[in-house]
């Protein structure tokens, strides 16, 4: 089965006075159709930056330097500022966090997925209009009277669930979810993902899941992939990547979730990662890596597969 | 001796008036919750968003007054307290928010939200001690000082704003810290760091922490008793075992059985859960807060209110399903508090 997004050896860095900081270092990965993919990384792995990069939304001093992702056949790096407007919402499309925070605050939710449709082109007529919303908000479990509804006037899972509804309106391919629930507490955020899970479904999309909460992971996605310092560590199924996880990272950060089936202490991974803008030589994990050898202080692993669907970059697993 | 801050029968409504049609929000009612200043205790206060913790903390903190109600710091009324009181109830009570980004002025350095606590309350005796201090706490919150000291707070993220917070307050080493959702924006890893320095400064200064979050989890990691809130009022109180092992509340139980857990054997149940309505909390006392989305309304949970019922000695549910149980009166909440466990936690 072809892959409908095939990201190869991605690089952004920020160009910043001290010099330039590599967020995302050569990453690669495919998406497959109806599939759900899962990106961890603690705060600063690079995983958000990968998300803007997807959608060529990175902004100055950040650029995209090198590597390809081709969607659905088409190469997105190399298209024209305006094709590749085209592209966003209606092929590829972004759930960002804090959604909820930017919705436009003085325009009625009806008003605000209308703007989608004219945006791309797409002439309805003022009730083909409603009843395309309607069947929208219906869709994310929302009544259609949200539509008259102004977004303070919302709950924080209502407003997420109008950031789903805008999202797939145009039924995209490949939906980015960045942090969807962060600010959402669990009952809501099961529903929130419930809802997302359905619609995917319904338009036979592919979801990337950005986020840092394992147990979220473990229940929504079918693939897990691990970023460390800008770099892709590991990924495999989630059931491979928890009942076997390879990479000393994942195995690491695995043991440090809290549980609410003993009370033990918790187990802080010692350490800091390292500093993206004086990268240093090596495997960006070596500091803190209870395996570390000296080949991993001056070479770099490659990311590798070592099992049937499970990919990891370590030392530890080249023969 | 007084306890350190007492909350009676707090009450906080927003809106209404005599000259507007908005309704009347009541977040909080009839809240009532003691610290003591020792032995040290860690209180955990579970609730969604619109459950009113967050008004629990401005309100006991003296930030916005009561609509009625009452909160004693040493046995003062946050309201009447004289200036030397009040500096050293800031001293004592410190404060750590949710919203890391609206906290920091724009205008100053990050190194300034450090640097101002430790010179006004001469917590070093020189630059290069303060200078130490800070660098301390900054390791001890997984922030490198020379990526963070010197920038401005546009120029951190929000994970690394809020662990700022954090530093700040376990500088001042204050007798009770209010930390409204610390680590919200924080990933795994890091959560575990950030917990565990606010734990040993229980375990080894003997500071108290109030833990407002959403997070049952990190909930039942850090702390002894818990407090549930739901829309404005006490669900359900206790030992946090018994809580989270075996929640008696319905709205407890939706909360428990919501959890993502990072373990595929366990997977969400895929039970039909009747999503909130958008409007906030019925004002009055006139039935259940729940009734609307729970699976075992009966018919006197529509007509009202229901009291606290202590179902064990560490455990009291606001529930009519627990109605042969005794009554207990919210001014003794804090009755059904575990004392300090004297078991040590498996490491």
């Amino acid at each position: 089965m072809s892959a409908v997004l095939q990201v190869r050896d991605l690089e952004v860095a920020y160009h910043t006075s001290a010099g330039p900081v590599r967020a995302v270092n050569g990453v690669s990965f495919e998406l497959e159709p109806g599939e759900r993919l899962g990106l961890v990384g603690e705060s600063g792995s690079g995983k958000s930056t990968i998300a803007l990069a997807l959608l060529r939304m990175i902004r100055p001093p950040g650029k995209i330097e090198g590597g390809e992702v081709v969607l659905d056949g088409t190469s997105l790096l190399p298209l024209s500022d305006e094709e590749m407007r085209r592209m966003r919402l209606a092929s590829i499309a972004m759930i960002a966090q804090g959604a909820m925070n930017s919705l436009n605050p003085v325009a009625r939710v009806r008003a605000q997925i209308a703007d989608c449709f004219r945006d791309h082109d797409v002439q309805l007529s003022n009730r083909e209009l409603d009843e395309r919303i309607s069947s929208l908000l219906e869709r994310v479990g929302l009544q259609p009277s949200v539509a008259n509804m102004y977004p303070h006037e919302l709950s924080g899972g209502m407003k997420q669930r109008v950031c789903i509804a805008i999202a797939i309106c145009l039924s995209p391919k490949v939906i980015i979810a960045d942090e969807p629930t962060s600010a959402l507490d669990v009952v809501v955020q099961r529903q929130v993902m419930d809802t997302l899970q359905v619609v995917q479904t319904d338009i036979g999309a592919s979801i990337i899941l950005i986020g840092h909460d394992m147990g979220l992971m473990a229940q929504v996605v079918n693939r897990l992939g691990v970023m460390y310092a800008g770099d892709l560590v590991e990924i495999a199924a989630v059931s491979d990547m928890f009942g076997d996880p390879l990479h000393p990272y994942t195995q690491l950060l695995i043991g440090s979730l809290p549980s609410l089936s003993s009370k033990r202490l918790m187990r802080a991974i010692p350490g800091l990662p390292p500093s993206l803008l004086n990268r240093p030589a090596g495997c960006p994990f070596r500091a803190r890596c209870p395996h570390v050898m000296s080949r991993c202080e001056s070479e770099n692993p490659a990311l590798r597969q070592v099992r049937p669907n499970h990919q990891v970059a370590c030392h530890l697993y080249d023969s | 001796m007084a306890a350190l801050l007492e909350a009676r029968r707090v009450t906080k409504a927003f809106g209404g008036g005599v000259f507007t049609k908005s309704k009347v929000n009541v977040a909080l009612e009839d809240f009532s919750m003691t610290i003591q200043d020792s032995p040290p205790s860690i209180t955990a206060i579970v609730g969604e968003s619109g459950s009113g913790k967050t008004t629990l903390a401005r309100t006991i903190l003296g930030m916005t007054p009561p609509t009625s109600g009452e909160v004693l710091y040493r046995g003062t009324d946050l309201r009447r307290l004289d200036g030397d009181q009040r500096r050293q109830f800031l001293r004592d009570v410190q404060v750590i928010f949710q919203d890391p980004y609206e906290v920091y002025n724009p205008f100053y350095k990050v190194d300034h939200v450090l640097e101002v606590p430790v010179a006004n309350f001469n917590l070093a005796p020189s630059k290069e001690k303060a200078r130490a201090l800070i660098e301390e706490a900054l390791q001890a919150v997984g922030l490198r000082p020379d990526e963070t000291l010197g920038r401005y707070p546009h120029q951190l993220s929000g994970g690394q704003r809020q662990r700022l917070m954090v530093a700040r307050a376990m500088i001042m080493r204050p007798r009770l810290i209010i930390a409204d959702e610390p680590v919200s924006m924080v990933d795994a890893s890091l959560r575990a760091t950030i917990l565990d320095s606010l734990r040993d400064l229980n375990e080894k200064l003997g500071v108290s922490i109030i833990y407002i979050t959403h997070d049952l989890t990190t909930a039942y990691q850090l702390s002894e008793n818990i407090i549930v809130l739901y829309r404005g009022s006490i669900a359900e109180v206790g030992d946090v075992e018994r809580v989270v092992n075996a929640p008696e509340h319905p709205y407890t139980r939706l909360l428990i059985s919501s959890i993502p857990l990072p373990d595929l054997g366990r997977p969400w149940e895929k039970e039909r859960v009747i999503p909130e309505h958008a409007g906030g909390r019925m004002t009055g006392r006139l039935s259940c807060q729940f009734v609307d989305r729970c699976p075992s309304a009966m018919e006197v949970c529509r007509e009202k209110a229901p009291p606290l019922f202590q179902t064990e000695d560490h455990r009291a549910a606001a529930c009519f399903l627990y109605r042969d149980r005794p009554e207990l009166g919210l001014g003794d909440v804090h009755q059904v508090f575990a004392a300090k466990s004297s078991v040590p936690i498996e490491a």
